[in-house]
C-alpha cells in the first residue's frame, strides 16, 4: 500500500483561514431567547393550520408552509428521545464540557418536536430513553441556548 | 424529448488515508482518465462535466472552476453540485437528468475529496444550524448513535447485531483492490475495539479516505455504441428532510423508505428482496446496516437481524449487500455516493472482477448525509421500457 509513496518527500502548505462570522438569529428566536434569559420561560410558536409546537422555533411550519404568529408556553420538564455518550473529546464539543459528554434529544411537555442539548448531573450508565429530565437554567445568561445549563433527570 | 440514460463507463483511484503525492486536480485525474478508458472515450467526446465535494473539506470552494486541469472541463459546460454526505449520489442524480432532459448526451460525472487536508469534524459541524443545535453539538457520530440507540430501544438489537454488519464489509473490502481498508476483523474485535458514542466502536465505523470517482452516463442515442451491455438508469429519487437534528425519527431513516416506495412502486418491484440482486449502501456505520435495509423495504422492521445473521447479505446470500466492502473500508466523502453507484453499475455490467456477485439484473445504490438524507437509484441490465 505504502509502495505509491516511495521516493516522495511531500511537501505540505499548513494553513489557517480566519473566518468569522456573525449570525442573527431573527425575530421569532430572539423572542424565544429574550424570555429564556429574562423570565427563564420556554415558550414556542404554534402552527395555525396542524397545531404543532415547534422546539426551537420556526417562523413558518414546514409542512403547512404558513406562518406562525401564536405562542404557548411550554413545560421546562420532557421527555429523552434519544441519546448518545459522546467519549472523545473533539472540538465541536464546547470547551467547559467533561468527558464523557451526554448528548440528548429532549421531547418538552407541550412541544412536538425535540431540542438538542446536554444531560448531566446523572451517570451514563443510567441514561435511558423515555426518561423524564428537566431544564437546569443557568446562572448567568446572555440569549442562547446555551441560557439552559443543561437537563438532568426528574426524581 | 426525455431519454433513456445509461452508465458507459466508470473509473476509481486506489483509495488511501492519505495521497500526498498528488494534489486535488491530479487526484481527480486519476479517476477522470480511468473512466475515459473504461468507456474507450476522449476527453472530446465528453459534453459536460458535473463535479462535487464537501463544502469546506478542502477549504477551495469554487472546485468547478479550480479544478479544469485534472477534470477536462477547460472550454465545457461545468456544474458543481453538494449536498453533503449525499454528494455523491446527487451528482449522479443530476447527471441523469442532464442526459435525460436530452440536452447533453455524454456526461462525465466525478465527485472526489482529500479528506486528509481539513478537519473533518471541524467541517461537518459547519452544516448544522450556528445558533441552535452547534452550541451544544458532540460531533457527527452522536447523530448516528442516537439513531441506534432509538432502533436498538425499540426493537431490542444489540451492539453485536452492528459488529456482525462491520464483520461483514470488512470481510468484502478483501475482494476490492480500490478499498482503503482490507483487513477482516472478527466480532469480539469490533465490539472490544474504543468506544467512540454508545454504542458505536472504532470498527464499527468509516475512516477518512482521499480519493475519486468518474462515471460516465450517454444517452440511448449512443449508449450502446459506446457500451454494448451499459447499465441503464431505471429511476432515481432524492428526499431531503431535517432543519433541526430534534426534527428526526431516531431509530428509523424516513427519507429512505420514500425514495425506496417511488422507486419500486415506479417500476413495478413488489418483492424487493427477490426482485433486486446486489445493494450498494452508502452505509457510514454499521448499525445503518440493519436499520436501513428494512426501511428500504427488504426485511420488515426489526428483522434486519436475523436476516443478516443468517448470511442473507454476505457475498454469495440472497441479497448481497456492499461487495465492495462499501463505506465502512473506505469513505472520500464527496466520492462515496457515486462509488456506490459506480459500484452497482460494474455489477449490472459484468465488471466488477472479485466482487461479481452473479447475473446481476437490477441493483440499487444509495446515498446518504445532510442529516436523514437519502438519495437513491436503481440500476438495471435491460433498457427500461
Ligand atoms: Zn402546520
Amino acid at each position: 500500500m505504502s509502495d505509491i509513496f516511495k521516493g516522495i518527500e511531500p511537501l505540505i502548505y499548513e494553513s489557517k483561514i480566519n473566518v468569522p462570522y456573525s449570525w442573527w438569529a431573527g425575530d421569532t428566536a430572539s423572542k424565544f431567547f429574550i424570555n429564556l434569559r429574562d423570565e427563564k420561560k420556554i415558550i414556542a410558536p404554534r402552527c395555525g393550520s396542524c397545531g404543532k409546537v415547534f422546539l426551537p422555533p420556526r417562523k413558518v411550519c414546514p409542512a403547512c408552509f404558513t406562518e406562525n404568529t401564536e405562542w404557548v408556553s411550554v413545560s421546562d420538564e420532557g421527555t429523552l428521545v434519544s441519546y448518545s455518550v459522546a467519549r472523545r473529546k473533539l472540538a465541536s464539543i464546547p470547551a467547559d464540557k467533561k468527558l464523557p459528554v451526554v448528548w440528548g434529544l429532549v421531547k418538552l411537555d407541550g412541544a412536538d418536536t425535540a431540542i438538542l442539548h446536554f444531560l448531566d448531573d446523572v451517570d451514563p450508565g443510567d441514561v435511558k430513553i423515555g426518561m423524564r429530565v428537566k431544564a437546569v437554567f443557568a446562572e448567568q445568561r446572555t440569549g442562547g441556548i446555551r441560557d439552559i445549563s443543561h437537563f438532568k433527570p426528574v426524581r | 424529448m426525455a431519454k433513456r440514460v445509461a452508465i458507459v463507463g466508470t473509473g476509481q483511484t486506489f483509495h488511501k488515508s492519505h495521497r500526498p503525492d498528488v494534489n486535488g486536480q491530479e487526484i481527480i485525474n486519476e479517476a477522470v482518465q480511468r473512466a475515459l478508458a473504461d468507456a474507450d472515450l476522449k476527453i472530446k467526446d465528453i459534453d459536460a462535466i458535473v463535479i462535487g465535494n464537501m463544502d469546506h473539506f478542502e477549504g477551495i470552494n469554487y472546485v468547478d472552476c479550480w479544478s479544469v486541469d485534472g477534470s477536462g472541463g477547460v472550454m465545457k459546460p461545468v456544474i458543481k453540485i453538494t449536498t453533503g454526505g449525499t454528494t455523491g449520489a446527487s451528482l449522479a442524480i443530476g447527471g441523469n437528468h442532464m442526459v435525460g432532459s436530452g440536452m447533453f448526451e455524454k456526461v462525465l460525472v466525478i465527485g472526489w475529496e482529500k479528506n486528509s487536508e481539513s478537519d473533518t469534524t471541524g467541517a461537518i459541524t459547519t452544516a448544522f444550524d450556528p445558533i441552535w443545535d452547534r452550541q451544544v453539538f458532540a460531533g457527527a457520530i452522536s447523530g448516528l448513535a442516537a439513531e441506534a440507540q432509538g432502533y436498538m430501544a425499540r426493537y431490542g438489537a444489540s451492539d453485536r447485531d452492528g459488529a456482525r454488519v462491520s464483520v461483514r464489509d470488512r470481510k468484502h473490502a478483501m475482494n476490492n483492490p480500490h478499498a482503503q481498508l482490507r483487513k477482516e476483523v472478527t466480532l469480539e474485535e469490533v465490539l472490544a475495539s474504543p468506544m467512540l458514542a454508545d454504542p458505536i466502536h472504532l470498527l464499527d465505523v468509516c475512516p477518512r479516505t482521499d480519493g475519486a470517482c468518474a462515471v460516465i452516463m450517454a444517452s440511448e442515442d449512443v449508449a450502446e455504441k459506446i457500451c454494448p451491455k451499459p447499465d441503464w438508469i431505471w429511476k432515481t429519487a432524492a428526499r431531503h428532510s431535517y432543519a433541526y437534528l430534534g426534527d428526526a425519527d431516531y431509530g428509523r431513516l424516513v427519507s429512505m423508505e420514500r425514495c425506496a416506495k417511488e422507486i419500486f412502486q415506479k417500476v413495478g418491484i413488489k418483492e424487493p428482496r427477490k426482485e433486486i440482486d446486489v445493494i450498494e449502501m452508502y452505509q457510514p456505520y454499521s448499525f445503518a446496516g440493519l436499520i436501513w435495509i428494512e426501511d428500504m423495504g427488504i426485511v420488515g422492521p426489526g428483522e434486519a437481524p436475523g436476516y443478516i445473521w443468517d448470511g442473507n447479505t454476505d457475498m454469495g446470500g440472497e441479497l448481497p449487500v456492499n461487495p465492495s466492502g462499501g463505506v465502512i473500508s473506505c469513505n472520500p466523502i464527496g466520492a462515496t455516493g457515486l462509488i456506490r453507484c459506480a459500484e452497482a453499475a460494474m455489477q449490472v455490467m459484468g465488471k466488477a472482477e472479485g466482487r461479481q456477485v452473479p447475473d446481476v439484473n437490477f441493483a440499487v445504490s444509495t446515498g446518504f448525509g445532510g442529516c436523514w438524507w437519502t438519495d437513491m437509484l436503481l440500476h438495471g441490465k435491460k433498457k427500461p421500457n
